[in-house]
């Protein structure tokens, strides 16, 4: 005997990096109805902090735009900005959500004139810049920013400033009355896009990246060389803003260690051999990169990027973990450490140390559906649920450390199966 | 050659990993090292001998018994367990070198004369005699061990710490007559015979 249920045929799609807008476009340009929720004031993720992608070194802000541009030409898809999944209950098909808004400030009036922020005199950290400039406290996330509307941040509520950026609107756009809102929705099936976090080198203690300014790390080192970063695109070392010209790149800075993260976050390596290529542009043959590395990893075709690199005299490369960074008068780091080749004990003086961090699952730190099957990093493996019963899927670096180009696939084959749970459990259902 | 050693070199031929992995402590933990070299650069005494961990890791696996068996890098191990607390395979680095350092100097291989190696068979056989450390006897025969007149020169070198701690009751002068000892020695000694009948057996010494 088979049965109709009524259902949602609504696709959840939790996050809105690379990974998550992808899922999100793939099932809306199918014809399925979408939710793509965001906590953050914008899409884009984290790949929209970067400067440049391997291999090809396009701009990520072109990837943005076309699925941008995707994404306004699409009615099925709602998205919801500064929005967080409280809880999950229900079964595929029958999904309810909680959902967590938090107040922008700032209604769809938002022209993105800017005047709010002429008007606002407290400065903020930018997240969006890795904290490393500040902001004013109404501000746009990024040029590229989703929507493009201006956020208040929540410190200024209830000052004079906050009352000086609404009378600088001309747009009636700022509403400080705004609350926390929570909603509930349906849902058929779910798609979680969470993405990734850069590990937290403060953890790596040899290395002193709270204690030396000049050791930073790679996401940071991608604004140093974007024009729109915090150095106006110059490679100029954080202590006395002297240009970074003998640079050290320390691989594995977090991943492939037991007392850090146990997986090889894969793409760290050719994150740093892209990087190089950003000191190559600076300074040309005056450039001198160094990568400090146990294995280089680059898989597949990205070898033939790494063989391009290696033939660049600017580059060179010792196979060795770096053992500890100390730090001289001048403020230059010194690393210190035993190469493998030969076994020779060196203490090299840099002007800057770029550490490769790995890629910390964001699923750490958030509330997951019961159902959801970690591996021992954190990353979403699957379902606790038998095969066919199954309605929550883990999509990108959510799932497992991925680059931009394997994220967009792992998205798409998530969409796929989204997909089909609604078709299935939309129409009829075998009763179980 | 120790015959221990020559029943050794017989039973593995050349394959010195397995060797290791059977009859060294934590031996089977060798084959994890990916030379990544954090042990090295975290040794605090790293510059003061000839191979490091992560060498002394891949000169096992390359087959070169004789060269790992007869080196004083093992002998040189300290104890301060940075290696341990920073490799990123959490391999037992520090047991390792103990265990390496043991077997070496039970096929009697290990460099004779290393400081450290002598101290610590003094210490075991002062320790066994009674089943209590004799210090002034133990001190004695660390300052004597290199003969007769450069152990005058290290007891006038050290007769002031000496009177300071006779002074504190810290050492006490009549330790060389006898000593204090535990109460069934005997007792002690059969306990050590078993343990070592039962190390042996495990390390497959004897069958």
């Amino acid at each position: 005997m088979t049965a109709s249920i009524a259902t949602s045929q609504t696709i959840l799609v939790v996050g809105g990096g690379i990974g998550g807008m992808t899922a999100a476009l793939e099932a809306a340009e199918c014809g399925k109805q979408v939710i793509l929720v965001e906590r953050n004031a914008t899409l884009g993720g984290r790949t929209a902090l970067l400067y440049r992608y391997f291999p090809k070194m396009c701009h990520p802000t072109c990837g943005m735009e076309i699925n941008l541009r995707r994404l306004k030409g699409n009615r099925n898809v709602r998205v919801m900005t500064m929005t967080e999944v409280l809880e999950v209950s229900g079964v595929r098909g029958d999904y309810t959500v909680k959902l967590k808004l938090s107040p922008r400030y700032v209604n769809a009036n938002c022209t993105a004139c800017g005047e709010c922020a002429k008007a606002v005199e407290t400065e903020i950290d930018n997240p969006y810049e890795y904290n490393l400039a500040k902001t004013r406290a109404a501000y746009l996330p990024h040029n590229m920013a989703y929507p493009m509307h201006y956020v208040l941040d929540p410190s200024i509520i209830g000052t004079a400033d906050a009352e000086k950026a609404r009378a600088a609107c001309k747009y009636d756009a700022i509403e400080l009355d705004m609350q926390e809102e929570i909603v509930e929705i349906k849902a058929g099936a779910i798609v979680w896009a969470t993405g990734w976090k850069p590990y937290d080198a403060a953890k790596i203690q040899p290395y002193g990246y709270d204690r030396f300014a000049n050791v930073i790390t790679s996401v940071e080192f991608e604004r140093f060389a974007n024009p729109h970063g915090p150095t106006g695109g110059k490679l100029l070392r954080p202590s006395d803003g002297k240009e970074a010209k003998n640079i050290a790149f320390i691989q594995c800075a977090g991943s492939r260690d037991e007392n850090h993260l146990r997986h090889c976050s894969r793409i760290c390596c050719m994150a740093s051999l892209k990087q190089t290529h950003y000191v190559r542009e600076a300074y040309g043959d005056d450039a001198k990169s160094t990568i400090y590395y146990i294995d280089i990893r680059v898989i597949d075709r990205l070898e033939d990027f790494y063989l391009k690199v290696q033939q660049d005299p600017t580059v060179s490369f010792i196979k060795s973990k770096v053992a500890k960074i100390v730090e001289d008068k001048a403020g230059n780091p010194v690393l210190h450490g035993v190469d493998t080749e030969g076994y020779h004990r060196y203490a090299t003086t840099h002007d800057l140390v770029v550490l490769a961090v790995g890629m910390e699952p964001e699923t750490r730190g958030i509330k997951l559906p019961d159902d959801m099957l970690l591996d021992s990093s954190g990353f979403i493996e699957g379902s606790n649920l038998p095969a066919g019963v199954e309605g929550i899927y883990g999509a990108g670096a959510a799932t497992s450390p991925l680059d931009v180009n394997r994220s967009v696939q792992s998205a798409t084959a998530a969409a796929l199966r989204a997909i089909q749970v609604v078709h299935k459990t939309s129409t009829v259902e075998g009763v179980r | 050659m120790s015959e221990l050693n020559q029943k050794a070199v017989a039973k593995y031929e050349n394959n010195f990993l397995r060797e290791v992995e059977e009859r060294v402590e934590d031996g089977e933990w060798v084959k994890m090292c990916m030379q990544c070299g954090v042990c090295a650069g975290s040794c605090p005494l790293g510059n003061a001998w000839e191979h490091s961990p992560q060498k002394l890791f891949r000169m096992i696996m390359a087959g070169k018994r004789e060269e790992v068996l007869t080196s004083d890098a093992m002998w040189m191990c300290t104890s301060c367990y940075s290696c341990i607390v920073r490799c990123p395979r959490k391999l037992p680095i520090t047991h390792i070198m103990h265990g390496l350092a043991h077997y070496s100097h039970r096929l009697e291989l290990a460099p004779k004369g290393q400081p450290t190696r002598e101290l610590a068979r003094i210490f075991w056989q002062n320790l066994v005699k009674t089943g209590r450390v004799n210090e002034l006897k133990f001190s004695l025969a660390v300052y004597f061990k290199d003969g007769f007149v450069q152990g005058i020169k290290n007891l006038l070198s050290m007769q002031g710490i000496a009177l300071g701690l006779v002074k504190a009751r810290r050492l006490n002068p009549m330790e060389i007559i006898g000593g204090h000892k535990c109460r069934d020695i005997g007792g002690i000694q059969k306990m050590l015979a078993k343990a070592r009948e039962i190390e042996d057996r495990r390390q497959g010494f004897t069958s």
